[in-house]
């Protein structure tokens, strides 16, 4: 008999762990290193709409990197993969940051238009810097440790489009190649952080289910370590 | 019309309160049957008083001035309250002191995330009685109130907060270096804490490969003979406190429900030696926590070992209902 739906889902001692399954930007890298340990994740790469998987030894949970921590917090998910960049912004979310994956390489920066110094010129004058960004917390933090002022604002979409529209004078964005800042005249002026994919785990998973997620762990990680 | 109530906070009706109520008779009878008497506390308390037991309560949630101009502060727990009692009203009393308490507290968190800001703990205090029989009764007396609950498979972390701190001494850490690495263990950042114990100069591979293994221990008793194969002596004087303690949990009979963590740090401040922590694997958050605090009677004035613990009733609720519906579904 098939499973039902809400048996796989809900926190529940003695099943196959789950691990949240990162779509987007570390979907693929995510897919491949199952397919390493000997998941089978032919179903998860058909265009199925279906958002839970069963695997040998594993049920997967597909969803955005941003909610990964909330399920994993939560033990809706026993392990969860997404990028530092979210832990970042999410600081304040209680999991266990077990490893790091290596793969999602990618960089948070402060960017301005490029050959332009308003950002400078907003600090000298203004006492702030308009900055427009998805990550309004790493934002915020960032310019507090460096003893600066800035009116961060929160936008959902392309984060280009706030220099260029004028509703700001920086971004801080992450960035992998630097293609799209480069294409929309921007240039970097700041690293604040450097991102990676983490996998991270519940509280009470990482101390109920210690076995089991200590060898998925370790299959897991990356060669070389 | 919708009158809100503050985020964070909520009225409880007829049948949730039959519940709680059900359950706070359970913890009660548990706490009296181990000699635990009840006490209650003013939910506000002077700023400086609880600042004294606490140096973070100057940041304190909800603070306010009364008509005197004097600052006030609603409690975030009881265990320093009852310092203060303890401190305050037992002057003349002899030690041993056995106090329980189910009392509302206060907390600035984010309401969305299940964790309400006034919220009700249920908890023991035991002074005067030091590590690690005073330890060891403390989780006997836990390990009652969560079966009087009916929680028969909820699990007790016991870790130790100084035994990082004592083993980084004893690899020569400096002072920054050591609160980094702290301040990341803390976080449960496990990551982190190995960047951090690389930037380390001059630091033994031995050495090394102990901080790092150390916070992925856990288990039964062998983790402490696993973590002395690791680290050698420095481990095994460091761990000798937990082995004491899980001895006299043996003898008390409810060790198998204990399991020793080494990686475990909880960052309230006034923790030294044994930490709690309470899991059920119906739920996803930690059921409360506890440990000793050695120091803190100290800081009013009446110098004695202490050791308590305190549940989140809304959380120990909400596993019970979990529990009973999981049993449910299995039959």
């Amino acid at each position: 008999m098939m499973p039902r739906v809400v048996d796989l889902t809900r926190a529940r001692e003695g099943g196959p762990l789950k691990l949240a399954v990162p779509r987007g930007a570390l979907w693929p890298e995510t897919l491949d290193m199952l397919d390493r340990i000997g998941s089978d994740t032919s179903e998860l790469r058909s265009d199925s709409r279906s958002l839970v998987f069963q695997t040998e030894g594993l049920t997967l949970v597909t969803m955005r990197p941003s909610d990964v921590p909330t399920y994993v917090e939560a033990g809706a998910a026993d392990l969860g993969i997404t990028g530092k960049d979210v832990l970042l912004e999410q600081r304040d979310r209680i999991v266990y940051e077990v490893l790091d994956l290596r793969f999602g390489a990618c960089r948070m920066v402060l960017a301005g238009r490029a050959n332009d110094d308003a950002l400078d010129e907003d600090e000298r004058r203004l006492g702030a810097m308009r900055i427009a960004t998805k990550y309004p917390r790493i934002a915020e933090r960032h310019f507090e440790e460096t003893g600066r002022r800035a009116e961060v604002i929160e936008v959902k979409g392309s984060v280009e489009l706030a220099p260029l529209s004028g509703l700001a004078d920086g971004i801080v964005d992450l960035v992998a190649s630097g293609r799209t800042l480069a294409e929309n005249g921007l240039e970097v002026r700041e690293e604040i952080a450097t991102s990676t994919a983490r996998l991270i785990a519940n509280r009470v998973s990482h101390k109920l289910r210690a076995a089991e997620v200590d060898e998925l762990v370790e299959r897991l990680r990356p060669e070389g370590r | 019309m919708i009158h809100p109530t503050p985020p964070g906070t909520r009225d409880i009706l007829p049948e949730e309160m039959r519940e709680l109520r059900a359950l706070e008779a359970a913890l009660r009878a548990a706490f009296e049957a181990h000699g635990y008497g009840e006490v209650a506390t003013p939910t506000i308390e002077y700023a400086d008083v609880l600042r004294r037991g606490d140096e973070r309560y100057a940041n304190a949630a909800y603070r306010f001035f009364d008509e005197r101009g004097e600052l006030l502060a609603m409690r975030s727990d009881m265990t320093i309250p009852i310092a203060r009692l303890v401190a305050t009203r037992m002057q003349d009393d002899e030690p041993p002191f056995r106090l329980s308490y189910i009392a509302r507290a206060y907390r600035a968190v984010s309401p969305q995330r299940g964790q309400m800001r006034e919220f009700t703990q249920a908890g023991v205090e035991l002074v005067g009685a030091p590590a690690p029989e005073g330890t060891a009764e403390v989780i006997e007396v836990l390990s009652a109130a969560l079966d009087a609950a009916g929680l028969t498979r909820a699990v007790v972390g016991l870790g130790d907060s100084d035994l990082y701190r004592q083993l980084l001494a004893e690899f020569g850490v400096g002072a920054e270096a050591c609160d980094q690495i702290l301040d990341r263990l803390a976080a449960h950042d496990l990551v982190g804490l190995e960047l951090a114990v690389d930037e380390v100069s001059g630091l033994d591979p031995q050495a090394r490969a102990t901080l790092l293994a150390l916070p992925g221990m856990r288990g039964g008793p062998e983790v402490l003979d696993r973590a002395t194969d690791v680290g050698g002596e420095a481990v095994g004087r460091a761990t000798g406190r937990m082995r004491a303690t899980y001895d006299s949990l043996k003898a008390r009979g409810v060790a198998d429900r204990v399991r020793l963590d080494l990686g475990l740090l909880r960052d309230l401040g006034y923790y030294t030696g044994a930490i709690l922590e309470v899991y059920d694997p119906a739920l996803g958050h930690i059921l409360g926590g506890g440990g000793r605090y050695d120091s803190l009677l100290g800081r009013f004035g009446r110098d004695l070992p202490a050791a308590g613990f305190s549940l989140y009733m809304e959380r120990l609720h909400v596993a019970q209902a979990e529990e009973e519906r999981q049993s449910e579904g299995q039959r």
